[in-house]
């Protein structure tokens, strides 16, 4: 090798470059520095996360109320559990949540994939009514949820009057009424996020090679064909995966539907999380509100999982 | 950059309206150690208080500084705070209600030797008043806190309306008596009907505001109203905590029933979860003949521009087996977290005098002193005042127990899904009531 200049000013930057990890904790392995590097992140993890579900499910088993620290914590075996499992109103709660999980994933699924697809043509202002589709996924659920108050309003409220646009109605009492108010939820819930599904959906349709269209032209394949053979197979990883996120998260729903309904009329939109809030901060019933977390955490963990493993079938 | 600054002012007034949900009043400028903090729900006494307190400011030289949060968030903020040990606040208006709980977990200061010492006298103030919102056990001479602001639910109505000549005929022709404000629920709901659905001064206009909200107290605090006037007991006044045969009793039936067919004949449309606010907006707005509200709203609505003066009328819950109404009002307590109790009783001390009682009620709060109260002009010196005596000599109020909060979303729930959600009978949510109660109850080691 010559000394050229170049050399010269690789070797002052070398100088100038910090000691290899390896030379600095000269003695510890690399294992070792591993560890050291991950360990503040698992320590948070075990504080925020890990010691306060073992703590909870420890609770469930116990009588202890937040609200009673010098009250002595009794063990009282799964009777938290057994009244939870035997409590028709906690059937109803779990029945109102996946009525709405349900229907709310099955919709936004197929208005976010159509919405998918029309935004894909690429038709000119394509840009701008992506941009103004997704902005009701940048407000706030509760934000959400004080509006549509407004809009589901039966006297003065826009959807009562475009309803009776189209025949005599009368006030429309969206939030009031028994059987419509779960739908009055699951509207909101469409409205805000299935510009969510539609954006994963449109990155699916954009990583699909021309090419595969190309081939399904030559072979003479018609519309039908092309998306049932070429776009569905190849958008459903990312449709699931948008499916999960918003499943889990509307299995835990609360602010916006607090703020529609309250979780009335009556118990009638009271899901889940509604009540255990109710239980754990304003009955104060942390043991049995604990139990309840646990069951709703069970649940959630294993069809998670379920779907996950079904979601990894799909990929491979 | 005026335009930039203007800009930045209003960035900065909304972020503050938006996250303002807890209002901040400082009154007077002086050193922090020499300033105590009052917590009390954001509504019109409130800020009549903050008014009055500027006295007790100038005679002391202790400054005040205020936490009014809204009604919907009261419980829960300022019962997380007594949970927690916090030491937000100094002194403490809280829901009679709460009384029972913070006694017993410690969370207000007794005061039994604090009035010995000063000469503050429980006889002094409105019986009912020292019974509902300072003694814990009920009735018992052990005082936490100091009749601050009297209350009950009345009810209002459209005097000008109720006194439109061709209204009282078609109400004569139909009912043979005239339109006047309702002496019992049956009348309520007779003129309640009539108005329901009427075309007045080219409006649609409904029956009455009743409160039907779900999330806090609302629904129990208006169902609990008929039910005190059929004569609803919580317990066997015999024997403590049981409940069967009262709570569920054939006349507590009727009442909850009575209550429901009001909802459904003769409130606005959408009228599903309505509380105090709710009722003031539709009365204000002219939805409503009448509105069932809480006493401390009635002098703003006396002043009111749109509805106020002689347009509107006052009068007491009406009675149906006997003359009942729900309590509300709260008193006064030193939180025992707070570090410096001994200003926060200089202030209950200031509060308690005869003078200071007669300018909070000039100002729009509702003093439960007999200075005030038993002065023999008190009933002239507002259109509301004679009601608001007759209500207060018949208040009943909620379970006032430790576990009041479980107590309470145990009836909102069950009246909620009768009244509103159309679930099942007046029976079976009493009955219910009834179990949901009595778990909570033998939890606590009471049963």
């Amino acid at each position: 090798m010559t000394d050229s200049p170049i050399n010269g000013v690789a070797e002052q930057v070398a100088r100038g470059t910090p000691q290899p990890l390896a030379t600095r904790f000269r003695g510890l392995s690399d294992r070792a520095i591993a560890w050291i590097f991950i360990s503040p992140t698992i320590v948070l993890l075990l504080a925020i996360n890990i010691f306060p579900l073992i703590w909870t499910v420890y609770l469930s088993f116990t009588n202890y109320r937040a609200n009673r620290p010098g009250r002595p914590i009794e063990w009282v075996g799964t009777r938290n559990y057994e009244r939870l499992l035997g409590s028709e109103d906690i059937w109803g709660y779990l029945q109102a949540t996946a009525h709405f999980v349900c229907w709310t994933m099955a919709l936004q699924v197929l208005l976010g994939l159509g919405l998918a697809l029309l935004i894909n043509r690429n038709f000119k202002g394509a840009g701008f009514w992506t941009t103004v589709i997704l902005i009701p996924m940048m407000l706030s659920p509760a934000v959400v949820g004080v509006f549509w108050t407004y809009l589901y309003q039966p006297q003065t409220g826009i959807f009562s009057y475009i309803l009776n646009l189209f025949g005599d109605f009368g006030p429309i009492d969206m939030i009031g009424s028994v059987g419509l108010a779960p739908w009055s939820i699951i509207i909101v819930d469409t409205w805000m996020w299935t510009p969510y599904i539609m954006l994963l959906c449109l990155a699916g349709l954009r990583s699909i090679p021309e090419y595969l269209y190309e081939a399904a032209e030559i072979d003479r394949a018609n519309a039908l064909q092309k998306f049932w053979h070429i776009t569905l197979p190849r958008v459903l990883p990312f449709l699931m995966l948008a499916v999960l996120f918003r499943g889990i998260e509307n299995f835990k729903m609360f602010d916006m539907v607090v703020e529609l309904t309250s979780g009335g009329p009556g118990s009638t939109t009271e899901l889940a999380s509604i009540n255990l809030k109710r239980e754990a901060f304003e009955s104060w019933r942390t043991g049995y509100s604990s139990a309840f977390a646990v069951i709703l955490f069970v649940t959630v963990f294993g069809l998670g999982n379920i779907y996950v493993k079904a979601l990894n079938r799909v990929k491979q | 950059m005026r335009t930039w600054k203007a800009c930045l002012a209003a960035a900065a007034l909304t972020a503050a309206a938006t996250t303002g949900a807890t209002t901040v009043i400082t009154t007077g400028a002086l050193a922090q150690d020499k300033e105590i903090t009052l917590c009390w729900a954001a509504w019109d006494p409130a800020n009549a208080l903050v008014e009055l307190s500027k006295d007790f400011t100038a005679e002391t030289g202790i400054s005040m500084k205020f936490e009014f949060v809204p009604w919907t968030n009261f419980a829960d903020r300022f019962l997380n705070e007594l949970n927690s040990g916090g030491k937000l606040c100094d002194l403490l208006i809280g829901d009679s209600q709460w009384i029972g709980g913070s006694a017993t977990y410690g969370h207000y200061v007794k005061l039994n030797e604090f009035f010995d010492k000063e000469g503050i006298s429980m006889d002094d103030f409105l019986p009912a008043t020292v019974y509902a919102y300072s003694t814990w056990p009920k009735g018992a001479p052990e005082y936490w806190a100091l009749p601050a602001m009297g209350d009950a639910l009345g009810w209002v109505y459209r005097k000008d309306w109720f006194a439109k000549p061709e209204l009282q005929s078609a109400f004569k022709a139909k009912h043979g008596r005239d339109l006047a404000p309702p002496k019992t629920w049956t009348e309520l709901k007779e003129v309640a009907e009539f108005f329901q659905g009427r075309e007045i001064d080219g409006k649609t206009v409904y029956g009455a505001a009743i409160f039907t909200e779900r999330g806090s107290e609302g629904i129990t605090m208006g169902v609990t109203s008929a039910l005190y006037s059929w004569g609803f007991q919580y317990q066997n006044p015999e024997k403590p905590y049981d409940m069967k045969g009262f709570v569920n009793s054939a006349d507590a039936v009727e009442g909850l029933e009575f209550y429901k067919t009001i909802y459904e004949c003769c409130t606005p449309p959408g009228y599903s979860d309505s509380y105090m606010v709710a009722n003031l907006d539709a009365y204000k707005s002219g939805q409503v003949a009448m509105m069932m509200n809480w006493f401390a709203f009635f002098p703003g609505l006396a002043k009111d521009e749109a509805v106020g003066g002689d347009k509107t009328g006052f009068f007491v819950n009406p009675g149906q087996k006997i003359e009942a109404s729900t309590l509300g009002g709260q008193g006064i307590s030193v939180v025992s977290y707070s570090d410096k109790k001994d200003l926060a009783l200089q202030y209950i001390k200031w509060f308690a005098k005869p003078d200071v009682q007669k300018k909070w009620w000039s100002l729009g709060g509702y003093s439960c002193h007999t200075a005030v109260l038993g002065d023999p002009d008190f009933a002239k010196t507002a259109p509301f005042a004679a009601d608001f005596l007759k209500a207060m000599s018949g208040v009943q109020d909620f379970w006032q127990e430790p576990t009041y909060a479980e107590l309470m979303q145990a009836m909102q729930k069950r009246v909620h899904d009768y009244v509103v959600a159309d679930k099942g009978t007046a029976q079976e949510a009493l009955d219910k009531l009834i179990e949901d109660w009595t778990v909570t109850f033998e939890d606590d080691g009471k049963l």
